[in-house]
């Protein structure tokens, strides 16, 4: 079926059956590839775009549900000319190792910024539950989402 | 005839050796860049960035100059497979040779364009400048034959108090596309027409397919081919998601017979089954009795890689079925050895396969790369002309990737009336730790295996000493009057058992240093002390004595019955990085790991923080093996198929983590990519030990043996 979808704010025709995951509309009817496949069940975290305001797992939301709601993923993360201050912070904090977990994590990351400017240490790390990471590099993200929300306080 | 033997045995610097052009290396562009053609792979551990130095380095110009190509088997140097922390030594250091080579080719030019000699020349950026005036590039004195030659061995690279890039914590070169969503795995890979493909799995790996009926499948939307052979069962679909639900559907209509049952999944299975048995060190008399004597037994399970992306490959296939070329993307750590068995599998000529590295997530040894690769040629050659990328589901990764092999280890010791070791014995049972493709007399892959006429698999081999793949690390660094070492492997395993971070290292520095706690108590000594006492080696002593200081270590300090702190050590592989590790814990009716600190010595680190960050992740990834993962399977196959049955650490539970480099310079470098997972487990154990006084000795270190453990 023919669908309209609002992702990165603009709208986007998409032609997928009703119960298609998100995540694949994303990917490959939109070629937003920067949210990835994991699990597939939600359980972590690699697909996570934000859905009006919420940090949501893309594979777990049928495409159809998603219509008339604002969608954004790791690629409208940057304005035109600058990089957000979370991946400036990924990148000062050196904070991938392979790298697969980051666009879940920002997103992650930034709708918590959103709704909390100054989360604590457990705050933060309450909100990057469903996010995992296999090559261990938490601290450096804990510590680049920190310098982030700094920067973010100050601006 | 002495010397020219001497000569005779000269090598070249790491895999340089075997691949003597330097135009296999690296090229000299007239745009003012470098090409560089390394055949190790990325695998999430920032080597790419750490060639780069090196590379930079040598020929005196700014990394930003450097073009990386991917490795492949159309062009790249064949370097055998991404492993064993060896990526540094063999790549890096041939390299770093072919760099300091080709500077010196473009002096030569230089000096004889200017009319100097080669002492009056400096170098800045490519610019190399005469002292009495006048200059040249290497972008104008590089031709297309420069480096159309094999490597002379009497090239010097710099001193490192020459360094000026290597030695520098350079930003990793792949971090900010991988922070702007841009297109940076295989599993990104777009190709125009590109199919979607998906393979239907047996339930377990004794099962065999008795009957399905494909008509059904093939008539679903979006389907465009279904494909069966043997055992073999996949699909092709216009879409994703119709691949998945085709995908679904062979699953559930296949009818199995399920085969033999598997045996338990209790690694003391291992100590029934008949092994090979090997005595791989023997000093002294280790019959010596002393003052006390001490056994213990440890086992580690079946432990998944786990990496955060399922395996995948794209595949395009031209032509027919038996004279067809075909091209592959796939982030194998092993190009031109998985040619080989590809080939051999497909029937093609190695010539007509191209197979080209693309990164995938962190891999931590060998998963199903190589698999899924053979998966989606298989797939294209059923659609010729179009690309199919085929990506394995959650599930599949979980239950067919080649696991790390359980251990059982057996310890004994007699102490002296000093409360010295005054004899030593380890004993290890191991499946083996190797089924990569690329081994002699079969092919390692997964599908080959399941096809109407299957290609058997190679004998499951085990990396000899002195480095190890069962037995790595099985014999003490310390210094033992006595000591027998004994290695019982056990090629043939229920699951598929291969490489994974560490190989044996893993267990046997868990046993040896867990052990050497239990001995340090019983002898009534600091742990720390009684390691000191029994060490020579100076490297190891220091990394030991940094960890202290890092973490304030008091000599005796007992946990107080929830919290408390351990400390070990290993020389990975006894011959690569010094690794010393203290934890703390906090123990309820759970295991919680709050703080790690982590003394590093890898010679000279080219990237510092590279390293460190090597070093951080491998200590959080040992950290969740030790306390939540084990690989599970019932009479049929694999049970644990997803995260919530293999639950690794989260964000909530992961440590503080503390690493200090203790670089030098002057000593060769060596990877940092394995050597902190024995430590780490080993520390959390005897962590545990000093905060509750009770010893747990079987991995992981779940609530259940938790309570065990303070009952008994």
């Amino acid at each position: 079926m023919a669908l309209t979808l609002n992702v990165n704010g603009k709208a986007r025709a998409v032609e997928a059956d009703a119960e298609t995951p998100l995540l694949y509309a994303l990917r490959n009817d939109l070629g937003l590839v920067g949210t990835r496949y994991g699990c597939g069940i939600g359980q972590c975290g690699t697909c996570t775009v934000i859905i009006d305001g919420k940090a949501v797992q893309s594979c777990d939301v049928p495409v159809s549900s998603a219509v008339g709601k604002q969608i954004t993923t790791v690629e409208a993360l940057a304005g035109d000319a600058d990089l957000h201050p979370l991946q400036r912070a990924f990148i000062e904090e050196q904070a991938a190792q392979c790298g697969y977990c980051a666009s879940g994590i920002l997103m992650a990351a930034k709708a918590l910024l959103d709704s909390n400017p100054d989360p604590d240490d457990s705050a933060i790390r309450s909100a990057l539950e469903g996010n995992l990471c296999r090559c261990g590099t938490h601290g450096r993200i804990l510590r680049a989402i920190k310098r982030a929300a700094k920067e973010m306080r100050r601006a | 005839m002495a010397q020219q033997k001497e000569v005779a045995a000269r090598k070249l610097p790491g895999s340089l050796e075997t691949n003597r052009r330097l135009d296999r290396w690296l090229r000299i562009n007239a745009d003012g860049t470098v090409t560089v053609t390394p055949g190790k792979v990325e695998i999430g551990q920032g080597i790419l960035t750490a060639l780069v130095q090196m590379v930079a380095e040598e020929l005196d110009i700014n990394v930003e100059r450097i073009r990386l190509i991917p490795a492949s088997t159309a062009q790249s140097p064949d370097e055998g497979i991404t492993s064993g922390s060896r990526s540094i030594q063999e790549s890096g250091l041939a390299l770093r040779h072919a760099a300091a080579e080709a500077r010196d080719l473009l002096l030569e030019r230089a000096a004889h364009k200017l009319g100097v000699t080669l002492e009056q020349l400096t170098v800045e950026d490519g610019v190399v400048t005469a002292r009495s005036g006048g200059s040249a590039t290497y972008w104008e004195l590089a031709t297309a034959d420069l480096l159309t030659r094999e490597s002379n061995i009497d090239v010097v690279a710099k001193m490192p108090a020459e360094h000026r890039v290597v030695g520098k914590s350079l930003a990793r070169v792949d971090i900010p596309g991988k922070v702007t969503g841009q297109p940076s795995y295989v599993q990104d890979m777009v190709l125009p027409g590109m199919l979607h493909g998906r393979i239907a799995r047996p339930p377990g790996p004794r099962a065999r397919l008795k009957a399905i009926n494909l008509k059904e499948v093939e008539q679903m939307p979006g389907v465009v081919a279904v494909v069966r052979d043997g055992s073999f069962l996949g699909v092709v679909a216009a879409r994703e998601e119709q691949a998945i639900r085709a995908e679904r559907r062979l699953a559930r209509i296949a009818e199995w017979d399920t085969g033999a049952a598997l045996p338990t999944s209790d690694p003391r299975h291992l100590l029934t089954l008949d092994a090979e048995t090997e005595v791989i060190s023997d000093k002294g008399d280790p019959a010596t009795a002393g003052a006390q004597q001490f056994t213990a037994e440890y086992t580690k399970p079946y432990l998944a890689h786990a990496s955060l992306a399922p395996s995948c490959a794209v595949a395009h296939w031209e032509g027919g079925k038996s004279d067809g070329k075909v091209r592959i993307w796939t982030h194998s750590q092993g190009i031109y050895p998985l040619r080989g068995d590809m080939a051999q599998v497909l029937g093609l000529p190695e010539a007509d396969i191209v197979i080209t590295h693309s990164e995938g997530a962190g891999c931590y040894g060998h998963n199903a790369a190589d698999d899924v690769t053979l998966d989606a040629a298989l797939l294209a050659r059923a659609v010729p002309g179009k690309p199919v990328r085929v990506q394995w589901m959650r599930e599949d990764e979980f239950a067919w990737e080649p696991f790390s092999s359980p251990m059982v280890v057996r310890m004994n010791a007699s102490l002296d009336a000093k409360g010295n070791i005054i004899n030593w014995g380890h004993e290890l049972w191991s499946h083996a730790h190797s089924t990569r493709p690329g081994s002699r007399g079969g092919v390692n892959l997964t599908a080959a295996w399941h096809l109407e006429k299957p290609l058997p698999a190679a004998k499951p081999g085990n990396p000899p000493l002195p480095g190890g793949g069962s037995h790595r690390n099985a014999i003490p660094l310390y210094e033992f009057p006595n000591q027998k070492v004994t290695n019982h492997l056990i090629r043939q395993s229920p699951l598929r058992t291969s490489a994974m971070r560490g190989l044996g290292s893993h267990a046997n520095a868990f046993a040896i240093e867990c052990f050497m706690d239990e001995l340090a108590a019983a002898a009534g000594a600091d742990p720390l002390e009684f390691r000191l006492r029994h060490l020579q080696d100076a490297r190891a002593k220091a990394v030991l004595e940094k960890v202290a200081k890092m973490a304030q270590w008091q000599p005796g300090e007992k946990g107080d019955g929830e919290r408390g702190r351990g400390i070990a050590f290993a020389r990975y592989k006894n011959l690569a990085a010094y690794m010393a590790v203290i934890a703390e814990v906090h123990v309820t009716e759970e295991v919680r790991v709050t703080r790690l600190w982590g003394a590093v010595d890898v010679g000279q680190a080219i990237n510092p923080d590279g390293v460190i960050n090597q070093i951080e992740g491998g200590m959080i990834q040992s950290a969740s093996w030790t306390l939540k993962e084990r690989i599970d399977f019932d009479g049929t196959g694999v049970i644990t198929r997803n995260w919530e049955e293999y639950p690794i650490m989260t964000f909530v539970e992961v440590p503080e983590v503390e690493v200090a480099l203790i670089n030098r310079p002057e000593a060769p470098p060596v990877g940092a990519g394995e050597g902190t997972q024995g430590p780490t487990s080993a520390a959390i154990g005897n962590a545990i030990y000093n905060a509750l006084g009770a010893r747990l000795r079987d991995m992981p270190f779940t609530r259940d043996r938790i309570i065990a453990a303070l009952s008994a």
